[in-house]
Parts: structure tokens; C-alpha cells; sequence
């Protein structure tokens, strides 16, 4: 005799349940708690190096949208100096392919995901803007030798060190 | 009031009831409508609260928490915003019932507290036939339901209408029997005299009848697993779907108010009113009201619906042989061992459920669908 069908069933998921009770909720309360991301994620935010950069203008014609403005002018030893470096993330798609196209590897993503602004304006990105700071770390994406150096990571949530 | 001497609650009395608190008839009467009425409106607004909350725990989320600390705040956003919509009126509906039908769906169930002693002596009116009364006023609101049904002028208003006088009226054949088992015991229908009988709740020596009441007030209320009149994914909200406002306000308070009455029936029938130790009445009133309701929350993030055939053939089929039986060994034990301790009677009456549960389960059969050996 099987008591599942004599209401041992319907006990058995009430147990169930009530344990449910007393776990710790899984939801992620979005704007106080934030998942820790991958230090690999494609995220929507570039970052260019100012250094490297030697004003080729690949990332300006590999860009499908048209999105980075660049404007150079040539200095007295006869190099580029990039006097006007302008990305339009209002027109961005984010597809990565101005990163794959940098041959001197001047330009990353970063982590960031959080791209709303409330002027159109706000969206376009100057040079100053772009470069590497302490919130604006590169990711790994399109660059393996950076990649490499990064540590792994899930993108599970690391609760005890975002809770604030 | 008195009470038969019997075996399940001798030596109880009613000397220790206060006087008829607070005395006078019309000020007893404005007082206590006034308590009603705000006992009532509060209490639902924690229920509400309190449900979101438990079946956002249930389900390992943490239900709403912005509105105010704990998101206490939420059930009192949720009636500003629900008295702000527009109330709207089917063109073609019956005008006249629409207007109608929350008013008649929602008083009857603020008359059942009309009866329910907070604590000795504290009701409104001590009628001799409460419990009768309860379940007389109770099945009103059911005309409120099905007048819904009618004046909307959709069909999935009517469905769902219809569904729910089937199954109300079902459930309320085997609920009135297995309250009889408790006024047996308790030889009174008045809610007073059966708390007072209360010595030992009647949950100990009624586990059949409790169990009977409890499934048939679930339907009875319309609560999952028993909820086909609503059932969101077939109906879109069943006899509601074209209520708005203030009307539809009606609705959702006469839902969470008839949860608090059940809650409230089943504490004065089964666990023993207002009665319990250390702690003042009506404190113990109100934990017992709110242990049942967190135990119908329970049941609700549980089990999942039922389909209409099912619902009707436990009810007839199920509950409706087991509450005349168990009225039937009821009345055998009052009678014939009225003398004896209480118990060997409880044993005796939480093996016989046990045996008749797994017996019947054995003779129900539900037509089509897998049947197994």
C-alpha cells in the first residue's frame, strides 16, 4: 500500500514548502545589491587607450554604425595626434567590432552595463570619458592576453561582498 | 445557557463570563459594530500583507518590501490605487445587478462576525443559534457571486460563476455536517456555549470533523487548491473580470474578509475560541486566527488547482460519506460513553479518521484520467 495516495503526498509537499520558508530568499535586489560580473562579459561601455592609440582610424571604418568621430592632425616629428576622439553610444550596437578591428590594441570593453542617460547628449562619449580609471577596468573581451591574466569567475552573486 | 454534562466537557461552566460587556443595549450594539467593522478592515489589510509576504517566502522570493519598512505600506498603496481607477459599467450588462451584486456578496460575510466571541461575553449578539446562523448567512454571498456572473454580460464571468455555486453549494452539505459532530459534542449551536465546552479543543476529539470543515471551508471560500471560480489561466479572473474600482475593491475585501471569518470559525469551533493559558483571551483569539490563516496560506502555496470534476466528485463522492459517518460515530459516543475519560475517546477518534481516510481514498475513483491499483 502506498500511503503517497492517502494524503502522506500532500504532507510530503507541505514539508517541502515550509522548508522553503526558512531559506534565504534567491532574488537579487537590483539597484542595492549587484551580481559580480565576469571579468570576461562583453559589457556595453569602451574603453580607449590614449597611449596606444596612434590615430589609424580602423575602429572609425570597421564601425558598421558610424558611431566613432576621429579627427587627427599630423605633429612635428610626423605623427597622429588624435584631437578629437568621439564615440556616439546613442548609435553604438556594442558589437565589439572596433575592439577586433584596433591593430595596436588601444581599445577594450569594460564591465559596465548601466549605459541609461536622461539626455541624448549625455550619451555621446569624448575622449576623456573613455579612458581607464578605477570604475573603468577593461574586460576581457576580444583580447586573450588579457584574458589569461584574469582570474575565474562565475557570475554568481558573491553576496557577503556586495551586500552593503 | 447551560450544557449537557457529558464525558467531553464535564465541569465546564460559564460562571467566569464577565458581564454583558459594556453593558447597556444600544451602546453594546454601537460599540461592537464599530469594533466589527474595524477589526474586520484591519485585519484584512495585514492579511493582505501578510499573504504577499509568506507566498513570496514560500516561493524563496521576498514579496513586496518598498513600500514602507518591510513593504507594510503595500496592502494600503494597493486600495488607493484600486479607489482610484475608473469605475467602469459594461454597456450591455444588467446595470441594476452589477451595481448590486458586491454589496450582496460582501455584508453577509461582515454578519458571520456578528456572532464570534472574542472573548467570553465580547460578541455582538450571544444568539442561541449561532452556529446555524454562521452557516445560514454565509451561503448569501453566493447570490452576490452569481448576480456578478449575470450583470457583467461575459461569458467568462458566467463560467466562472457557475462554477462557483456548483461548488459552494456542494461544500456546504458536508461543512454543515461536520459542524454538527462539534454541536453534538458541545450540546449548544450557541458559539459561546461551544467555546466554553471547550475544555480540551474539539480538534482532539473531532480530527475527522476538523478535517472535513477545514477541506469544505476551502472551497467554500474559494481558496486554491480550490479556486477554479477565478482560475486566472482559463477564466481571466472569473465573475471579476469586469469589475473595477471601488466595486472590484468590494470583491477583493469580501475574499480576505471570508478568509477571517473561516479563520475565525474554525478557531471558535475546533481550537478552542479565546480560551488558553497565561495570555489574555483575546490575544489567544487572535493567534489562533492568525496560526489558521498561515496555515491556509500554506495549503495555497502548496497545492496546486483542482479541476472542476475533481472538486465536485470529493465533495460528493469523498467528504460527504465521511462527514455523515463521522456525525453518525459522533453521535453513538455522546450517547453511549458519555462518562468515559477523554482520552481513550481521543485515541479512538484519531484512529477511526485515520482508518476512514485510507479507506475511502481506497473507494475514490476519479473517471478518466491514470487509475492506479
Amino acid at each position: 500500500m502506498k500511503f503517497e495516495r492517502f494524503g502522506l503526498g500532500i504532507l510530503k509537499g507541505l514539508a517541502l514548502t515550509l522548508k522553503h520558508l526558512f531559506r534565504r530568499p534567491i532574488t537579487t535586489q537590483y539597484p542595492e545589491e549587484r551580481l559580480t560580473v565576469s571579468r570576461r562579459i562583453r559589457g556595453n561601455e569602451l574603453i580607449w587607450s590614449e597611449e596606444k592609440c596612434t590615430g589609424c582610424a580602423t575602429c572609425a571604418k570597421s564601425c558598421p554604425q558610424g558611431a566613432i568621430e576621429i579627427v587627427t592632425s599630423i605633429s612635428e616629428d610626423n605623427r597622429y595626434i588624435v584631437e578629437k576622439f568621439e564615440v556616439d553610444f546613442g548609435y553604438c550596437i556594442f558589437c565589439g567590432f572596433c575592439v577586433e578591428a584596433c591593430p595596436y590594441e588601444a581599445l577594450f570593453l569594460g564591465y559596465d552595463y548601466e549605459r541609461s542617460k536622461y539626455r541624448r547628449q549625455d550619451l555621446v562619449g569624448a575622449k576623456e570619458d573613455l579612458l581607464v580609471s578605477d570604475q573603468k577596468q577593461a574586460s576581457g573581451y576580444g583580447h586573450p592576453e588579457v584574458e589569461t591574466t584574469l582570474p575565474r569567475q562565475t557570475l554568481l552573486v558573491e553576496r557577503d561582498k556586495v551586500r552593503k | 445557557m447551560t450544557t449537557v454534562e457529558t464525558g467531553f466537557n464535564s465541569g465546564s461552566s460559564l460562571a467566569s463570563l464577565p458581564p454583558d460587556w459594556p453593558g447597556g443595549y444600544w451602546l453594546h450594539w454601537g460599540v461592537f459594530v464599530i469594533i466589527i467593522l474595524a477589526f474586520v478592515f484591519l485585519t484584512v489589510l495585514i492579511f493582505i500583507w501578510l499573504e504577499r509576504r509568506l507566498i513570496g517566502r514560500f516561493q524563496v522570493r521576498l514579496g513586496p518590501n518598498r513600500a514602507g519598512p518591510f513593504g507594510i505600506l503595500q496592502p494600503i498603496a494597493d486600495a488607493i490605487k484600486i479607489l482610484l481607477k475608473e469605475d467602469i459599467v459594461p454597456a450591455k450588462g444588467d446595470k441594476l445587478v452589477f451595481w448590486l451584486a458586491p454589496v450582496v456578496a460582501f455584508v453577509p460575510v461582515l454578519l458571520i462576525f456578528a456572532v464570534i466571541p472574542f472573548q467570553g461575553g465580547a460578541l455582538l449578539a450571544d444568539l442561541n443559534i449561532g452556529i446555524l446562523y454562521i452557516v445560514a448567512v454565509s451561503s448569501v454571498s453566493v447570490i452576490g457571486i452569481f448576480m456578478a456572473g449575470w450583470g457583467s454580460n461575459n461569458k467568462y464571468s458566467l463560467i466562472g460563476a457557475m462554477r462557483t455555486i456548483a461548488q459552494v453549494i456542494s461544500y456546504e452539505i458536508p461543512m454543515g455536517l461536520a459542524i454538527i459532530g462539534v454541536v453534538l459534542i458541545a450540546g449548544s449551536l450557541s458559539l459561546t456555549d461551544i467555546v466554553a465546552a471547550q475544555n480540551i479543543p474539539f480538534i482532539l476529539f473531532q480530527p475527522l470533523g476538523f478535517l472535513i470543515f477545514f477541506i469544505a471551508a476551502l472551497a467554500e471560500i474559494n481558496r486554491t487548491p480550490f479556486d477554479v471560480m477565478e482560475a486566472d489561466s482559463e477564466l481571466v479572473a472569473g465573475f471579476h473580470t469586469e469589475y473595477s474600482g471601488m466595486k472590484f475593491g468590494l470583491f477583493y475585501l469580501m475574499e480576505y474578509a471570508e478568509v477571517l471569518a473561516i479563520s475565525a470559525i474554525v478557531t471558535t469551533l475546533f481550537l478552542g475560541g479565546w480560551r488558553g493559558p497565561v495570555l489574555p483571551p483575546v490575544l489567544w483569539f487572535l493567534i489562533k486566527v492568525f496560526a489558521m490563516f498561515f496555515i491556509i496560506v500554506w495549503v495555497r502555496s502548496t497545492i496546486p488547482r483542482v479541476r472542476i470534476d475533481q472538486i465536485m466528485g470529493f465533495a460528493w463522492k469523498f467528504l460527504l460519506p465521511l462527514a455523515l459517518i463521522n456525525m453518525f460515530i459522533t453521535g453513538l459516543e455522546v450517547i453511549l460513553l458519555p462518562e468515559v475519560l477523554p482520552w481513550p475517546i481521543i485515541f479512538l477518534n484519531l484512529a477511526i479518521a485515520a482508518g476512514l481516510v485510507v479507506l475511502w481514498s481506497k473507494f475514490f475513483r476519479l473517471g478518466g484520467g491514470r487509475v492506479e491499483v
